[in-house]
């Protein structure tokens, strides 16, 4: 393996010959930007041509996968849904492994954000037969004659592909500060301890990933993302709610009183049915609004 | 795993590459091997109708010589990069949601929970003002009248009619039971919200039909 590091390795100058040395940006045409509205039409895979597998075999078992393109370089043409073919004989087992395998074999333009493979990172949240969640944890249905779709989040901007913008979801994050906020030192001047039954408050809310999954299957926050601060977010404010060494809870509560914030939340429940991590936002909203409620 | 394998892996994949190469493209003939072979272009299949694009994004020496009116490289500062972003953040679509998302026995039916309760409480306001306004206009919306009128039609439009006021009423109030509960923050688990969701309409639809029909 060592061996074959190095081999890459001085392979690697070669590359950065085709590459620009400076980073550059696609730039947008005046008359390019005519016509085209935030929200456009996707232009079906009815309408669009079929990337086919590379060599097909016999005893091949062809999964089809519609996905959503749309590049940022063509600013005023719809996104449109772009069909590709694969053997899931040579495919790994996983969503993931599909798209990975698109994008090294079959059409290298195919964007999608990816990292850890497991479960773990959250980059490669999608929408997945009409599902919410993570292309690496998501097995590939190996019914053939079904046809999967793979579109990006639901409701956000997409920056590329199936990259959507999480901006606005990160500013939300850092809005209900995440961290622990504290005006006493600890009693024994080094730790700030808990009991075991305090810390096991946190189970089911420090697991959060971040992947946007639940906000983004959440109807409420399609149509109030503005203000709304969404399941993801609420979970995590919940998980700071619940901590018992966190000293600025009324704080806390007091930013989330308003019609907004919290209260948009109408029991929809897709963000519990869809987590893929398996934690239940739901409830943690339902306890935020009850202790809110009950003033406790 | 040795030097060897990957070398060996290296000439594969560009011979296989230089064998597909169309000789009508005309791009390709100033290409060096070392391009091929490193995997700075694609020649096995040809996904895209544009080929001139796709070799002005992958091969920068050729993008002089590339007629893309969309996308132009050069070194721009991080001011004109930000007003750049900017400009792309206008264009960019919305991905698609309420149309692609799966029915689920979670959104669908509180998609219903509201729909339900607009009819209800908006006919009883409408309901509620004719009747106040009736006499001043001549409208005769008094029991006895409307008894005599419905009792006049047709048994199919009496059941649907009946029907149609009965489910709303017997969904929302079923549906209301479920949502109170969820804010004692009780029954919020996956499996018992698609337990009681189901119950809730299979309870609504034989109820409707009990006050239908009885």
């Amino acid at each position: 393996m060592a061996s074959l590091r190095s081999a890459t390795r001085l392979a690697a100058p070669a590359r950065s010959l085709f590459r620009p040395a400076v980073r550059s940006y696609a730039t947008i045409g005046g008359e390019m930007s005519r016509g085209a509205t935030p929200s456009r039409p996707v232009i079906s895979e009815k309408d669009t041509s079929t990337i086919k597998e590379p060599e097909p075999e016999k005893d091949s078992k062809i999964k089809t996968f519609h996905i959503y393109r749309w590049n940022p370089d063509e600013p005023a043409s719809k996104p449109k849904m772009q069909t590709y073919t694969l053997d899931l004989n040579k495919t790994g087992p996983m969503m993931l492994d599909a798209l990975i395998r698109i994008k090294n074999e079959v059409d290298p333009t195919l964007t999608f954000r990816r990292s850890c493979r497991e479960g773990i990172c959250g980059s490669c949240a999608m929408n997945i037969d009409g599902v919410n969640t993570l292309a690496c944890l998501c097995r590939i249905p190996t019914e053939t004659t079904k046809e999967s779709r793979i579109y990006p989040l639901p409701h956000t901007y997409v920056v590329k592909d199936l990259v959507p913008d999480l901006t606005h979801f990160y500013k939300q994050y850092k809005s209900i500060k995440p961290y622990l906020q504290r005006d006493t030192k600890p009693g024994d001047g080094r730790e700030n301890r808990q009991t075991p039954e305090e810390r096991k408050k946190l189970d089911g809310l420090y697991e959060c990933i971040l992947c946007a999954c639940c906000s983004t299957s959440c109807p409420s926050y399609w149509w109030n993302s503005e203000q709304y601060l969404g399941p993801a977010i609420l979970l995590q404010s919940y998980r700071w709610l619940a901590d018992s060494r966190d000293e600025r809870k009324a704080e806390r509560k007091e930013a989330l009183e308003n019609g907004m914030s919290l209260y948009r939340c109408h029991t929809i429940l897709n963000c519990s049915r869809t987590c893929p991590k398996g934690l239940n936002p739901a409830k943690a909203i339902a306890e935020i609004k009850k202790s809110m409620a009950l003033g406790s | 795993m040795s030097v060897n394998m990957f070398s060996q892996r290296a000439v594969q994949t560009s011979m296989r590459r230089l064998a597909t190469i169309r000789p009508t493209n005309s791009s390709m003939r100033i290409l060096s091997p070392a391009a091929i072979a490193t995997g700075q272009i694609r020649t096995a299949e040809e996904p895209y109708q544009d080929r001139e694009q796709e070799h002005a994004l992958t091969l920068l020496p050729l993008r002089l010589a590339a007629t893309s009116p969309t996308s132009t490289s050069l070194p721009v500062s991080s001011e004109e990069a930000n007003k750049l972003l900017a400009s792309q953040r206008k264009n960019r679509p919305v991905s698609p949601h309420l149309g692609i998302y799966r029915p689920q026995v979670t959104w669908i039916p509180s998609a219903m929970n509201r729909v339900t309760g607009s009819i209800l409480s908006g006919g009883l306001y409408i309901f509620g003002f004719a009747y106040l306004v009736a006499p001043a206009f001549g409208w005769h919306l008094e029991s006895a009248t409307m008894a005599a009128t419905v009792a006049a039609w047709p048994v199919a439009a009496k059941v649907a009619t009946k029907f149609l006021i009965a489910w709303p009423f017997t969904f929302h109030s079923f549906n209301g039971l479920r949502h109170l509960t969820w804010d004692l923050g009780a029954v919020l688990t996956n499996k018992q919200v698609i337990v009681t969701g189901w119950t809730v309409i299979a309870l609504s639809f034989v109820t409707a039909l009990g006050l239908t029909f009885y």
